[in-house]
């Protein structure tokens, strides 16, 4: 039965309601005579304090609250792949139907109940079946294989009746149990609970990204958490865009944060037009946005994570490889600090609440990579990317700090770099991974033990090219020797041929594991001449003609097939103009 | 209609802009009241209800206000301004009031000045070049029609003559029609707002927009409800009548410091350097407002002006404002002291858009290409200037002479181009005088055909 209360104070999106019985925390609520969707966030002395999912001008004292006896829940099923979803889970391009701006107190479903699904059963008759286990599957877009599995929170069954494959709606039952109870498409799942999964697994996949930077220097694990911090303009949202489309995950869950409008946008009119690299699907086949723009409801942001988060596990359930992208978790902070700061919470630092580290932590550790339920249990992972915005690039905020011990890779951007144009702009002195030991043995594995060397060579000439700069403040350039010149020279060829990345390039956007070690491979080749023939006396002015940079940048652009021939051709060449030069002995 | 009116005398307290009223029965969060005192109305609007305890902001602010003798009424309605074509050629105070008397003729509707989130669903990705005839904007930081792009200024720099420069010059190639103007200003000076009037007035502007004035010796309550007003007037011009408007809001700082000041009055939790914690999502509620949309001719294009208190960019108004908007102009004491106009330092600017505007088809192919060109020299130029002060002209190779003469032809040419309106090809032509200075291949981010062609017009000229 509904329990009704009345409203006594609001401010803001928190609305205070008298109540005369017991209410749950977090329970949800319909508030107001526009029935605004709402969270119990607070029960104090004959009160509850309530977080209001949409704006709340307008309302008044006195009007009812309904609370519902349940927590936020979102219904999960077959066709939430290529949705656009707001906060609290309602379809945008439903609620668009009613016109172009978000109106209050719209209900609309999360699924769409009317599709149909081509459901093939895979259990039979008599069989015992447990949570996470397999029903049936059907298939999601082209490539995503859906599997109905018994939700983790029912009890298991025997089956007495199945349904043959054919089409299927949502409601439909597909399967009935010994005990009458009936299985259908979907299920509800409240979003702030964990779901549940047999045993976490070490960290020694990858997640390729398709980035030189990250997949050479800083390589992030299936499972793991990466955490990318940077002030406005550092190309958080094109980086974490990239990573988007080309990472080798089966489904993205991305969670526009407080952001704006016009990104989602972008993500929306881009996505469907561009193809997975791996299987050459369009990309939206493998996506789940969450858009919650800054201007729409603080509280709703708040839940978004959740959602994404949820909306994860359920595909990880299947044994898929998820990763969510959050941008940004700053806007969430906020949201919370927003929210505490109307119920006059005691604040911490930076008038963040106190429980702001717990609550990330609750976000930050429902991803891994794990062992699913059933006796048939399979691999799947969440990994989770997200994006940091700290007030004015100080990293020492309460947000990226408490973010950086939850994750094991930091993705530093730098807002130097950005200024030269140098994108990606992650920085390669203050970004780490820890997953590099756990990772090292399948890089060896797919790459040869070369691999490792390569990267060292590659993080060496960086680290010299820092002290070189230095002395060459002190001493300036005439100060160095020939070979120090050189190393200059290489360390700046790897800045823009390797490190930068252009994003918007076709060929260059996205860049294979092979070629990246092909590209190390041709530097590492040329270094080891050119340092030959310094040695025998020539000076570094009489080749700094050659054109190095362009013919790299061209190697860089050449697809995938030809690049082999290229690279040894150019290096031969450039060996070449290089043997022509004679020594001249000063 | 009302049949009655509900009005409430007990005035609980009077702290700062607010008003604390109890006894209230129904209060609705974010409804219109009327105030009436012994010496004259004000108006006023419910900020926090707690019971019957009513916090009200009054807009015409609380100097003389009697604690005793003052009635609240419920006006039972949330804050509205009425619309209608007639709008336009207006001028109107900070809260929507025609200032030379007349009433509004026409007035098609009256909406909530709040308005409501545009769903991303429904909004198209900004595309469309806009030609602002300024060299640094449409070359390297390209606006496009829908952006929200701000001006990042000092005190004494002259943002204010670039906007006017911007309303005077912008336009859409290809498309007959002008922008429309929605003008707001927050807590300028009478000065200030006299400049923009009287360029308006001379370039014909005045006829083609709206314009809400909040003078600094106006209440600063007012100034929240100025931009919300302003936005409102320019949804109602782009979405419903299919014009492309331009919004100039200036200067956010004041609109801020007023968030803070109520903030403070109710005694909420600060956030950093005083301002409230909800003071992003605050300003998301009026950035937002800016975009194109499917199936409709019009666009809200913003451009907000924002002072940097001691030039710093770290200041929680532009940091916020940074984060929301997409890419900001930043002006530049140093390039002003040295008498360049427009001062705009293209390195900490961006447009994070431009890649949508551009290009083949839009532009010129090569306008990526160029932009990148010019930032990755200009960026070398001055950090080299850096060095040189370190080690001195010496400690330079010959290369890197050039880059230094790069840095200052590029600022003096290119930057430097004062009140007049290049439009992109004449961007263009400069761009390649100022990069004649450095060798071939030092112009590496450039399509090689296009140097070749360029470098043998070169030098047959």
């Amino acid at each position: 039965m509904n329990k009704t209360g009345s409203v006594i104070g609001i401010s803001g999106p928190v609305v205070r309601a008298a109540i005369n019985f017991p209410v749950r925390m977090f329970e949800i609520v319909h508030a107001g005579r526009e029935s605004l969707l709402g969270e119990v966030i607070r029960i104090r002395s004959g009160a509850a304090d309530i977080q209001v999912y949409e704006e709340t001008s307008g309302m008044r004292v006195g009007e009812p609250v309904v609370f519902s006896g349940e927590l936020l829940s979102v219904e999960l099923g077959p066709g939430l792949l290529g949705s656009v979803l707001d906060g609290i889970g309602r379809p945008l391009a439903r609620l668009r139907e009613e016109g172009i701006y978000i109106g209050r107190g719209a209900n609309i479903g999360t699924l769409d109940e009317s599709r149909e699904w081509n459901f093939s059963p895979q259990a039979g008759l008599g069989d015992t079946i447990r949570p996470g286990e397999t029903l049936g599957t059907l298939p999601e877009g082209t490539r995503i294989l859906h599997k109905v599995l018994l939700p983790p929170n029912s009890l298991p069954g025997r089956i007495d009746w199945i349904a043959p494959p054919g089409e299927m709606k949502l409601r439909e039952p597909v399967c009935r149990f010994e005990d009458g109870r009936e299985i259908t498409l979907s299920h509800r799942w409240e979003v702030r609970r964990s779901r549940p999964f047999a045993s976490r697994l070490p960290f020694n996949r990858p997640l390729m990204t398709g980035q030189r930077i990250l997949d050479t220097l800083f390589p992030m694990a299936l499972g793991g958490a990466a955490v990318i911090p940077g002030g406005f303009g550092t190309g958080k949202t094109v980086t974490q865009q990239s990573l988007a489309k080309w990472c080798n995950a089966d489904v993205i869950v991305y969670i526009g944060c407080g952001e704006r409008g016009n990104e989602m946008t972008e993500v929306l009119e881009e996505f469907p037009t561009l193809m997975d690299p791996y299987h050459n699907i369009p990309l939206m086949e493998r996506m789940v946005l969450v858009a919650n723009t800054s201007n729409m409801p603080v509280a709703a942001r708040e839940a978004s994570i959740y959602l994404g988060m949820t909306i994860a596990e359920f595909y990880r359930d299947m044994g898929y490889a998820v990763a969510i992208m959050a941008d940004s978790t700053s806007r969430w902070a906020e949201a919370l600090r927003e929210i505490g700061g109307r119920l006059e919470e005691m604040p911490g630092e930076e008038g963040y609440p106190a429980y702001l580290g717990t609550r990330l932590a609750q976000y930050y550790e429902r991803a891994g990579r794990i062992t699913t339920l059933g006796k048939a249990g399979q691999e799947g992972s969440i990994s989770v990317i997200n994006a940091v915005s700290p007030p004015g690039g100080d990293f020492s905020e309460p947000v990226t700090q408490s973010s950086l011990r939850l994750s094991g890779t930091f993705w530093a951007l730098d807002k130097s770099l950005a200024q030269q144009r140098h994108f990606p702009a992650i920085n390669w002195q203050n970004s780490y991974t820890l997953y590099d030991e756990s990772l090292a043995g399948m890089f060896a594995e797919k790459l040869g033990e070369e691999w490792s060397r390569l990267r060292l060579f590659l993080s060496e000439t960086l680290s010299q090219e820092k002290s070189l700069l230095e002395l060459v403040q002190l001493v300036g350039r005439d100060g160095l020797s020939e070979q120090d010149k050189w190393t200059l020279n290489l360390s700046e060829l790897f800045r823009v041929v390797y490190l930068q990345q252009n994003a918007f390039d076709n060929i260059d956007a996205f860049c294979s594991l092979a070629k990246m070690k092909g590209l190390l491979e041709t530097l590492r080749a040329l270094d080891v001449f050119v340092s030959e023939r310094l040695k025998e006396g020539l000076i570094f002015e009489q080749f700094s003609e050659i054109p190095l940079r362009a013919g790299l940048l061209r190697l860089r652009g050449t697809p995938d097939t030809d690049f082999p021939e290229f690279a040894a051709r150019w290096l031969d060449e450039t060996k070449e103009s290089l043997d022509r030069i004679e020594v001249v002995v000063r | 209609m009302n049949l009655y009116r509900e009005g409430y005398g007990s005035v609980k307290g009077i702290v700062g802009p607010l008003l604390l009223v109890s006894g209230v029965r129904e209060a609705g969060f974010g409804e219109r009241v009327l105030i009436e005192t012994p010496d004259g109305l004000r108006t006023g609007q419910v900020l926090q209800v707690d019971g019957d305890l009513c916090a009200i902001q009054v807009f015409e602010g609380t100097m003389g206000l009697h604690s005793g003798g003052t009635t609240v009424w419920l006006e039972r309605d949330i804050v509205r301004i009425p619309v209608g074509i007639s709008l336009l050629g207006r001028v109107l105070d900070g809260r929507g009031r025609p200032v030379d008397g007349t009433p509004l003729a026409f007035v098609e509707k009256t909406i909530p000045v709040n308005g409501l989130p545009l769903n991303p669903v429904a909004r198209t990705s900004p595309n469309a070049f806009v030609e602002t005839g300024i060299s640094t904007i449409d070359l390297m930081n390209t606006l496009v029609r829908g952006q929200k792009l701000p001006i990042f200024s000092g005190a004494g720099l002259p943002a204010n003559r670039l906007a006017a420069q911007i309303v005077r010059q912008a336009s859409v190639p290809g498309k007959e029609t002008s922008f429309v103007v929605v003008f707001a200003a927050i807590g300028i000076t009478a000065r200030e707002a006299g400049y923009f009037l009287d360029d308006f007035e001379k370039t014909g502007a005045l006829n083609n927009g709206v314009f809400f004035i909040n003078l600094a010796s106006d209440s600063a309550v007012e100034r929240l409800l100025t931009p919300r007003m302003a936005l409102s007037v320019a949804e109602y011009f782009a979405f419903e009548k299919g014009y492309d408007v331009l919004v100039v809001m200036t200067d956010m700082l004041h609109y801020c410091e007023a968030l803070r000041e109520i903030s403070a009055a109710r005694e909420e939790v600060p956030g950093r350097r005083g301002f409230p914690g909800y003071m992003y999502s605050d300003l998301a509620s009026l950035y937002e407002r800016a975009g194109c949309v499917h199936g409709c001719a019009g666009s809200i294009t913003q451009i907000p002006i924002i002072t940097m208190p001691d030039d710093d960019m770290t200041h929680p108004v532009v940091d916020l404002s940074g984060y929301i908007t997409e890419g900001q102009i930043v002006l530049d004491r140093n390039l002003h002291d040295r008498g360049i106009y427009p001062p705009v330092n293209v390195l900490p600017s961006l447009s994070r858009l431009m890649n949508k505007g551009i290009g083949k088809g839009r532009t010129v192919p090569e306008h990526r290409a160029m932009a990148d060109q010019l930032y990755a020299a200009y960026a070398r130029a001055r950090e080299l200037e850096r060095l040189k002060l370190i080690v001195g002209e010496e400690g330079l190779s010959p290369l890197e002479h050039r880059y230094i003469r790069f840095g200052s032809a590029f600022e003096r040419q290119f930057v430097n181009q004062g009140e007049s309106r290049r439009d992109l090809l004449a961007s263009l032509e400069e761009s390649w005088k100022s990069l004649a200075v450095l060798p071939v291949s030092e112009l590496y981010r450039l399509p090689d055909d296009l140097v070749s062609s360029r470098m043998a017009r070169g030098k047959d000229d």
